[in-house]
């Protein structure tokens, strides 16, 4: 199925192909497909340098990521924190503000949710208490982005390295509240108490897929349309093309700066709370899963457009729960999906930049 | 008693301090090459992480760190390299990149470390110490800090070499100007592609050396992901030094210090978490920045690829 664009796009550069449809599908091919099949070949080295048959691989983990209900269900869980950090990052990168503080932001909205949720279950009707940790946790992690925020705005300090500084900060304040606050006195485990799972956000019907998918999925679709339809998503876009000519035309930049921090980190805490509300009920002691970087390529391949954010998180989600579970079958550590990515990425950047130029060369 | 026991206390912490700070001084200095030439690495991590693993790959198979120590640093300039073909040469995003790279050596050293020595987790013999004469007698620094390999005092030394090539060398002034005039540079007749290239090159060399020195000498074993975020500890450092390298000596030692705590403490039995005592840098850090955030700079064209005669 994926062999075919490629081949015409093999074709399109020898100059084979010359109408104007024929041209549209030769760039879909060469700069869509063609970089995906790359990837998948170059870490298909990889693994047959581990003596792991890729073709085995990759069948095994589309066949239990999509063919098994298990799997599936398992993978569109997967995709919830993801679509939510996704949305933050690309309401940050569009207005061209760095937010790297992804962990640390993620963590403390979950240990946030799971220090309200579950003392709150006592005494509070159970779609309350949900609520209510989901604002605190989005509260609690755009607090955290408020230093690099303000530091940026009014000082022109570089966020990357504030946010990098904060994510740290933010995972060891997280652990320490989890080790000292919020420790469940019932358990020798160190975590925190457990919501029960009759309290978590409920699974959509007939499945055991946890209904933060859905808060994902409106969180990724509102945030484009904001960027693509609104004043605002275009306020923002300005500033982030030029900072410069976005205080001539009268925006507030500094304004808009901090707001789009508190925004951008606000989901990414909301995708801890999710995490937690839906799938896991606690924070365990030193539990981090290192989503951020991974979303961040996943952004970039998208091209900030979150509609394909959500193809390429179905992709990512397929390739974690598919790896998790060939680790256990194929002994391959899921560690596999890191090199992945990292291949598609340059891979796609590459090609990006070589169809540029030849679209440049076919011009002059 | 009670001396001999604090006194033995205070040389564990110098031990760790140095352990601790040495990699993240090769890496912030490595980081700082890249950043005065107009380079923001943010592959530095998956740079240190490779050196960290071919490092100790080398002393694992010939015997002699020495060799790991070229190991890591050709591991290191590997991924540098490529860097440097995407950012300086084609020109991608330097922050996309640099993070795509980190991701993809944290999978590739994970998965190469199940797949030779997950079953055995083999360990390099203890590291030989050289002591110097007379300053080792001290008490406290003297086994602390004068009684280590030599490749702490060569980190030591290669702070003060850097500094004084910066401001006594043309190379020097060439490098600055690569990162805050690239324009300016090019029409003085050097390449400035070839400049960030050859800096980007150096990273890879200084952040490889500071993952060899962390496998090889610091842990004596290879563990997956075990830099864990030094590189980017590296690029703060280099950031808040504003190309000074004995500034990046001093904040590797501050950064040392706090993590050589944490195990402090903990084998001292006080019962203090070991997250707290590990915010400290990252603490500082932020109100250093609070306090002199406004005079912070960086280089003007940093993280800007340069396009000859573009605007």
């Amino acid at each position: 199925m994926m062999v075919e664009p490629a081949q015409s796009s093999g074709a399109g550069s020898l100059g084979l192909v010359t109408s104007a449809a024929g041209r549209a599908a030769v760039r879909i091919g060469l700069t869509a497909v063609a970089p995906v099949v790359l990837a998948l070949v170059l870490s298909g080295a990889v693994l047959s340098q581990m003596g792991t048959d890729p073709l085995e691989y990759y069948g095994y983990v589309v066949q239990r990521a999509f063919m098994t209900p298990s799997g599936f269900q398992a993978t569109v869980t997967r995709m919830a924190p993801l679509l939510l950090l996704g949305a933050g990052l690309i309401l940050a990168f569009r207005a061209g503000l760095w937010n790297l503080g992804l962990d640390g932001q993620f963590m403390l909205g979950a240990t946030a949710a799971a220090a309200l949720a579950p003392p709150l279950a006592q005494v509070w009707p159970i779609p309350l208490v949900l609520a209510a940790s989901m604002v605190a946790a989005m509260a609690a992690a755009a607090l955290w982005s408020l230093l690099p925020a303000l530091l940026k705005a009014y000082h022109g300090v570089n966020e990357i390295i504030t946010t990098l500084m904060m994510s740290f900060l933010g995972l060891s304040v997280s652990n320490a509240l989890v080790k000292l606050a919020f420790l469940d006195p019932t358990t020798t485990v160190p975590q925190t108490r457990t919501l029960a799972v009759a309290d978590r956000l409920p699974p959509l019907s007939g499945t055991t897929v946890s209904s933060g998918v859905l808060i994902g999925l409106v969180a990724i679709v509102a945030v484009h349309l904001v960027m693509t339809r609104t004043s605002f998503g275009l306020r923002l876009r300005v500033v982030g093309a030029n900072p410069r000519a976005a205080i001539h035309v009268g925006l507030r930049v500094p304004l808009l700066t901090v707001m789009v921090f508190a925004a951008s980190a606000a989901l990414v805490g909301l995708a801890g709370a999710v995490e937690i509300l839906g799938v896991h009920g606690n924070v365990r002691a030193d539990w981090n899963p290192a989503f951020g970087l991974a979303v961040i390529p996943l952004v970039f391949l998208a091209r900030l457009n979150g509609l394909a954010t959500i193809v390429y998180v179905l992709f990512f989600s397929a390739l974690q729960i598919g790896a998790e579970s060939a680790a256990r079958r194929l002994g391959v550590p899921h560690y596999f999906s890191l090199v992945l990515v990292a291949n598609l990425l340059i891979v796609l950047a590459l090609v990006e930049h070589l169809s540029q130029r030849w679209r440049l060369d076919t011009r002059s | 008693m009670d001396m001999i026991l604090s006194q033995s206390f205070l040389t564990s912490l110098v031990v760790g301090l140095v352990m601790a700070g040495v990699p993240l001084l090769l890496a912030g200095l490595g980081e700082q090459i890249s950043e005065k030439a107009g380079v923001l690495n943010i592959g530095i991590e998956g740079m240190m992480l490779i050196g960290a693993y071919a490092g100790f790959l080398g002393a694992w198979q010939t015997g002699s760190l020495w060799v790991g120590f070229l190991y890591g640093i050709g591991g290191g300039m590997a991924v540098a390299l490529l860097m440097a073909v995407l950012c300086v040469r084609i020109g991608l995003s330097q922050i996309v990149i640099g993070i795509g790279l980190t991701l993809g050596a944290e999978g590739l050293t994970a998965l190469l470390h199940h797949v030779q020595f997950s079953r055995s987790y083999p360990r390099l013999p203890g590291v030989e110490t050289w002591a110097v004469p007379g300053l080792s007698a001290l008490p406290v620094v003297g086994p602390g800090l004068f009684d280590r390999h030599p490749m702490v005092y060569l980190a030591i030394a290669l702070a003060v070499i850097l500094s004084m090539l910066y401001r006594k060398t043309h190379l020097g002034l060439t490098l600055q100007a690569a990162g805050d005039k690239p324009a300016a540079l090019d029409g003085a007749g050097v390449d400035v592609l070839r400049t960030r290239f050859a800096a980007v090159l150096c990273t890879g060399a200084l952040a490889g050396l500071g993952g060899a020195f962390m496998s090889e000498v610091g842990a004596g074993l290879f563990i997956p992901f075990m830099t864990n975020g030094a590189g980017f500890i590296g690029i703060v450092l280099a950031m808040l030094a504003r190309g000074r390298p004995l500034w990046v000596l001093a904040g590797a030692a501050l950064f040392g210090a706090c993590l050589s705590m944490t195990t402090a403490l903990q084998v001292a039995g006080i019962n203090i978490p070991t997250d707290v005592i590990q915010m400290l840098p990252f603490a500082a850090v932020m109100a250093v920045l609070v306090i002199f955030g406004r005079r912070a700079s960086l280089p003007a064209a940093l993280g800007l690829p340069y396009v000859r005669g573009a605007r």
